[in-house]
Parts: C-alpha cells; structure tokens; sequence
C-alpha cells in the first residue's frame, strides 16, 4: 500500500515536471559550463556578464542555462553531458581544463555544438575561443613601467601555462619601453581563485618592495591589500575600480558578450562551424578599463600604446625578443613571433626575476 | 509547562532506526519551505532533486559513480569511529593512493606494458593509502599524539605532494604546461562496465567492501574487537584486547579502503592525475559514514543518497535555475537535523507541567 501511493505520489510530481518543462521547447537552448562561483566578479562573473549580454540580444531566440563552481575533475564530464543530454544545442566550456571532457563529450554527441575557452584542441563540433589578453598585458606594463618609484612590479601569477606565461612576459616587454632596468617579482599561487591566497601574494610583493601589483587570478583581494597599502594595482578580468578608487590603473576587461552573440546567431541561422577564434583589442574581445589615478602623460602614453596595438603598428612580442638568457628567441612568425609561439609559450624573456616553475 | 529533555534508561532501537528518516523528512519540509520563497514549485524542485535522476540510466549511472569512493572511504572511516578512533584525514589518504598508484601509469605511459599495470596500480593505492594513515597511527600510539589533528594536518601535505609531482616531474610534456599527467593508458585505466556510460569496476569493488565490512562486523572476533574497544574500552582491556594494535588496524584498513578509492578514482573516470581530483570525498565521507550509522549497509545507502543530492542538484540547476549553493545548503541542513534527531536515540523530549518534577532531566 505505502508502495503504491509513493509510485502515486511520484507520477503526480511528474505530472507536474513535465507541464513545467514544456512551453520552452522551441527555442535554441545554450548552456555554460563555468570554473568559479559567477559572484567571483572575474573570470566566471565576466563570461556570466556574456551570458547576460546574449540573453539581452537574442532572448526571445534562445534559453540560457550555467553551470557554476563546476571543478575540472571528473565533475566536468558529467556536468557537460548533463548540458548535451538536456537539449542544449551550443555549450560553452569557458575554462581550459574542460578540454579533454569537452572534447569526449563533443565526440559523443556529434550534432550539438561545443564551444571550448581557452583550449587547442578541436573537433567538427568543438570550436575554441580566446582572448589575446597579452596586448591589454603589455599595456599595464608600460603603465606600471611608468607608475613604479622603486622599479619593482610584483606580478601574482596562477598557473605555468603558456597564456599566464605570455602575461607575464608582455608586462615586462611594455614596462621595459618606459623602464629599461625594471624589476619584475612573480609569486605563484597555483589557483585561478582563492581570496585568502591571493591576498597573502600581494602582501608578500608588497613586502619585497613592488610597488604596482598585478595579477593572473580573479578575485578583487590584491587590490583590496594594494589599496591598504597605499601602493598600485590593476584589476583582473573586470573593472574592478570599486575595490581600489585610489588604487586601480586600470583592468583588462574580458568582452566575450559580442562573440557569443556571434555564435549564438550563427547556431541559429545554421552557419556556425566549428573555428579557432583569437581576438584582442582591435575586435574588442579584451577591453580597457578607463585609465586612472595616473598622471595626463601617463594616460596619453597608455591611450597611445593601446592605439597602436589596435591599428596593427605595434605588436607586444616583436622581434627580437631576448629570452632570459640574453639571447633572441627564434622569430617564426616574420617581424613578430608568430601566434603558435605565443599560444605555447614556455620561456620568460630577458628581465623577468624568476623561473618557471616545474621547468 | 516546560520542554524537557530527559534521558533515557538505555538507547532506543527503535528511535535508532527512525532517526535518520525523521531527519529526512524534515530536510525535505524544510527544504520544500525554502524553495516556496524562492518562487519554485516545491514538489517539481523535489521531484527533480529526487526521483528524476532514479528515473534515467545516464544519472543513475552517475550515482553510482559519485557515491563508488564515498561508500569506500566511509566505511574504512566507520571501522576507525567504531573503535573510538578519529581518522578525519581520509582526504589525505585517498590523494596519497591516486599519487601512489598513479606512479606506475606515469612510468608505463607509452610503453607495451601488459594487463600487469592496473592491478598493481590497485594495491600501490590500496599500499599508498595505508601507509599515509600509519603516520598519525604511530603519532598516537607511541607519542600519544592526537589523531584528529594530526591526519587532518596531513592532508594539506598530502596535497602539496601531488601539486609538486603533477607541477613538475610527473608533467605531460604534451600539456602545455597544465599541471597534469599524460592520460592514462588503456592498461591502465579501470574498465567501464557497459559500453554506454561512466559506471566502472569500481562500483563493484565498492559493493564487495561494503560485504567484506558487514561480514567482518557482524561474524569475526576483530569486529567483536573493533566494537567492544569503541564501546568499552575498560572492558576491552579486561578481555585482552590491545587497543594500541586496533588503533593501528583500523587506520591501516581505512587508508588502505580510502587509498583505493583514490586510485580507483583517478584510473577510473578521471583518467589522468590533476589536481582537485577530490572534490573534498574524503571529507563528505566523514557525513556518510555517520549518515548511515557507521553501518556497512546504512553507509551504501548514505552514499547513494548523498550521491543522489550532487546529482538532482545538478539537474536542478539546468532545469529549473536553482542556484547551486542551496544543494550545499540542502547537505547541511541534512547534516543537522542527523544530529539533532540523533540525540532523540539517548533522550525523549517530555511535556512537563510544573519545573519541579524535572528534576531528574537535563532541561
């Protein structure tokens, strides 16, 4: 009897499941798979300002669906499944440790669409996409070149991985334009975020005499200790001057809101293959936050860095680029070191104070 | 009139059984209260969380494959708690068996190994495992060291180890410097169990353990042993029994039980070794392992169910936007209501009219 009006009880909730799942049935369904919580108001909240971005253009077109704090273990295969199983025809995996599941689950399900942040591997439906964050990079370098009184720049670094590496290289290239003896610290905290150790890198910078903080991890926490300390910083992934009003030079800004658009139409009028898309400043995939607390000159030097790069006059990683050693790297790409060595880079250039960790 | 907790004369087996359906079922009042003021349906926000991912293979595959290592590491820990031993670094040993059994994937990888290398992997975890937990073992039997810090603190050690090794030495030279391993080799990976689906052998080893448990606690002298140390240990001395050895047993079974559940893990649907390979198992183990009353079966039924809530929790959030962070809040609730109704096994809750006549009872 007990058993009866539970399988009862059962098919009355589902009775009720499946009227409430089926008015949306014909719109494109897009789901998110994200790293972090989306209040981290960096990485994630910025592919979660995207999301929003697309939902306000096509919403009457398409249903959104993310997942959050979705780790990159074993979780991500399933999560991403979960996503294909339920009717999502494009997925968005916005972090590079969903490569490999991405990539399982995208063979699995050859007709949905994949779209994969960050990664290099591909598949006919599994698309990359990424920002060439190290354009805005140089720039804060030539800023903090600029800014810094003791000639120290103190950089919190997350993972040896070849964008982070790149980051890093492109500040010291642009600070070096401004300040030929420039110091660069580099700490490593091997996470993309955690407040509590971002935080205990920018004391420890701070304490080793930088006096302009930047970072490759995503919570507002070194901008909160740089603005205690009276020192510089810039923001991550948002505009985060709201953490440090007296604080913030400015902050790369990822826009992916216009790229989803873009593959959201194009999923929608049936013209969306699967590419391999690389933007930067020009195509306006990475932003400026509005230069800060720095003197006019500074700000005209920044505005015409910036410019440059966009205009296609300058390119960060020029040729000759020194590595550590003092020596050119080999320049493949003609005048400037070509997208394969920068998408893969495993070398700091010359004036840069540390070693790559496991390397 | 007065609210009285009074003690009861002995345990009530009865109370001891319906306790955690009595915490279930407020959970789940709870729960549906907070999904009304959210503005969801509750009894479509309940059958999602709960009856929709029975109804599937997919998701009922995936149960099976998030509860494998909480049931293994659980009742390894239950057999620790039984016998007054507080292991609370299951964490620790489930990574210390994935880094240690992982060793011989990293060495073979590209090589024509043969089907030597995943049963040999299987015992270095199992190896790994229980060599870890020896440490705070011996801490507290030769030094009188507290356990619960001391394997507590080891798994922060634990973790650093295989940050280092997948940093540095043990780094796929083809993954652009993410800190992983190579995938592993097929001879080194732990078979799925049907072609469709990510359930693998390693549910099944769980499933013998949890026999194993229930036979070694109900039927053999080292149970008997086990219990009557946890219960009495005056008695247990009286009756011969070295608590100092017990101490050593049960910390060697469950680093052993949680090693191989690491290794196991991270050869089965992981594939490679990374860091976050544990979503914390080693602790939500600790909650299992109580959940199902430190018994081998309650425990495969704890881990089903706490398995069941990552999962309808997912699907929560695809098909009605519930946001993650309230299947947090769902597993804390659980948690204490668990313990709130337990103490209704050792006190009844009385009516009394006038304060006087509680004397006896603890108000």
């Amino acid at each position: 009897m007990k058993k009866l009006m539970m399988t009862a009880a059962a098919a009355a909730l589902a009775i009720v499941a499946t009227g409430f799942s089926a008015n949306a049935a014909e719109k494109l369904k897009i789901g998110f798979i994200y790293l972090g919580p989306v209040g981290d108001l960096g990485w994630t909240y910025m592919h979660e300002v995207g999301r929003q971005a697309l939902v306000k253009e096509l919403g009457d077109k398409i249903e959104t669906t993310y997942l959050e704090n979705v780790s990159e273990g074993p979780d991500s295969e399933r999560s991403i499944e979960q996503l294909a199983r339920t009717g999502h025809q494009l997925i968005f995996t916005t972090s590079f440790g969903y490569m490999d599941p991405t990539l399982k689950v995208a063979k699995k399900y050859p007709k949905i669409k994949f779209e994969h942040a960050t990664g290099f591997k591909r598949a006919p439906n599994m698309g990359t996409y990424s920002g060439k964050f190290y354009e805005g990079r140089y720039i804060q370098g030539v800023i903090a070149g600029k800014m810094s009184k003791k000639g120290v720049l103190g950089y919190i670094a997350s993972f040896p991985i070849p964008e982070v590496i790149s980051g890093i290289n492109a500040t010291i290239l642009g600070a070096q334009t401004v300040n030929p003896d420039i110091k660069l610290k580099v700490i490593w905290v091997n996470t993309w975020f955690d407040p509590g150790k971002e935080a205990d890198a920018a004391k420890a910078l701070a304490d080793q005499g930088a006096d302009v903080i930047m970072q490759h991890t995503d919570s507002p926490a070194a901008m909160q200790v740089a603005a205690q300390r009276g020192i510089f910083a810039f923001g991550q992934d948002s505009d985060m001057i709201k953490f440090g009003p007296k604080t913030q030079l400015t902050s790369i800004v990822n826009n992916w809101g216009p790229y989803y658009i873009r593959a959201a139409k194009a999923a929608l009028d049936g013209s969306w293959k699967a590419g391999d898309t690389w933007d930067g400043l020009k195509e306006k995939m990475v932003l400026m936050a509005p230069y800060t607390n720095m003197p006019d000159d500074v700000k005209a030097l920044a505005q015409k860095t910036e410019a440059a790069i966009v205009a296609g006059t300058l390119h960060p990683f020029k040729c000759p680029v020194l590595g550590q050693d003092g020596k050119a790297v080999e320049c493949k790409g003609g005048a400037n070191l070509d997208p394969g060595q920068i998408l893969g880079m495993n070398f700091y250039v010359k004036g840069v104070d540390d070693k790559i960790p496991g390397k | 009139m007065q609210l009285v907790l009074e003690k009861r004369a002995e345990r009530s087996t009865k109370i001891a059984i319906l306790s955690p359906l009595l915490a279930i079922a407020l959970t789940l009042v709870t729960m549906s209260v907070l999904f009304a003021i959210l503005g969801k349906n509750p009894a479509t926000a309940l059958y999602v969380y709960f009856i929709e991912p029975l109804t599937d293979s997919f998701t009922l595959m995936e149960i099976a494959v998030k509860a494998t290592p909480l049931v293994m590491i659980a009742i390894g820990l239950s057999l620790c708690y039984l016998a007054n031993v507080w292991n609370i670094g299951a964490e620790g040993q489930f990574i210390m068996g994935a880094v240690c059994g992982s060793y011989l994937a990293v060495v073979t990888n590209g090589t024509d190994a043969g089907p030597w290398v995943l049963p040999a992997m299987l015992l270095m975890g199992a190896a790994g495992g229980a060599l870890w937990a020896m440490i705070p073992a011996l801490c507290k039997v030769r030094y009188g060291a507290n356990e619960i810090l001391t394997s507590l603190m080891l798994v922060y050690v634990a973790d650093l180890i295989m940050d280092y090794l997948v940093r540095g030495p043990w780094r796929d030279p083809k993954g652009m410097n993410f800190p992983t391993t190579a995938s592993f080799d097929p001879v080194a990976t732990v078979p799925a169990l049907f072609e469709t689906g990510r359930i693998h052998w390693g549910a099944l080893a769980a499933l013998i353990v949890v026999a194993l448990a229930t036979v070694m606690l109900g039927r053999t002298i080292k149970g008997f042993e086990i219990r009557v140390v946890g219960a009495a240990p005056r008695a247990a001395r009286f009756a011969g029994f070295n608590s100092k050895r017990l101490v050593l047993f049960t910390f060697a079974v469950s680093g052993a039980l949680a090693g191989l559940a690491g290794i196991i893990e991270v050869a089965g649907p992981v594939g490679v070794l990374q860091p976050g390979i544990s979503p914390g198992y080693g602790f939500t183990a600790i909650i299992v392992a109580f959940l199902g009353r430190l018994n081998p079966v309650g425990i495969l039924i704890a881990g089903l169910f706490l398995a069941l809530t990552f999962i309808g929790g997912e699907g929560a959030q695809i098909s009605m936007k519930i946001p993650l962070d309230l299947t947090k809040v769902f597993q804390g609730i659980l948690l204490f209501y668990v313990l709130a109704c337990d103490s209704l096994i050792l006190y009844r809750i009385r009516l009394i009219a006038s304060p006087k006549k509680a004397s006896h009872g603890i108000a």
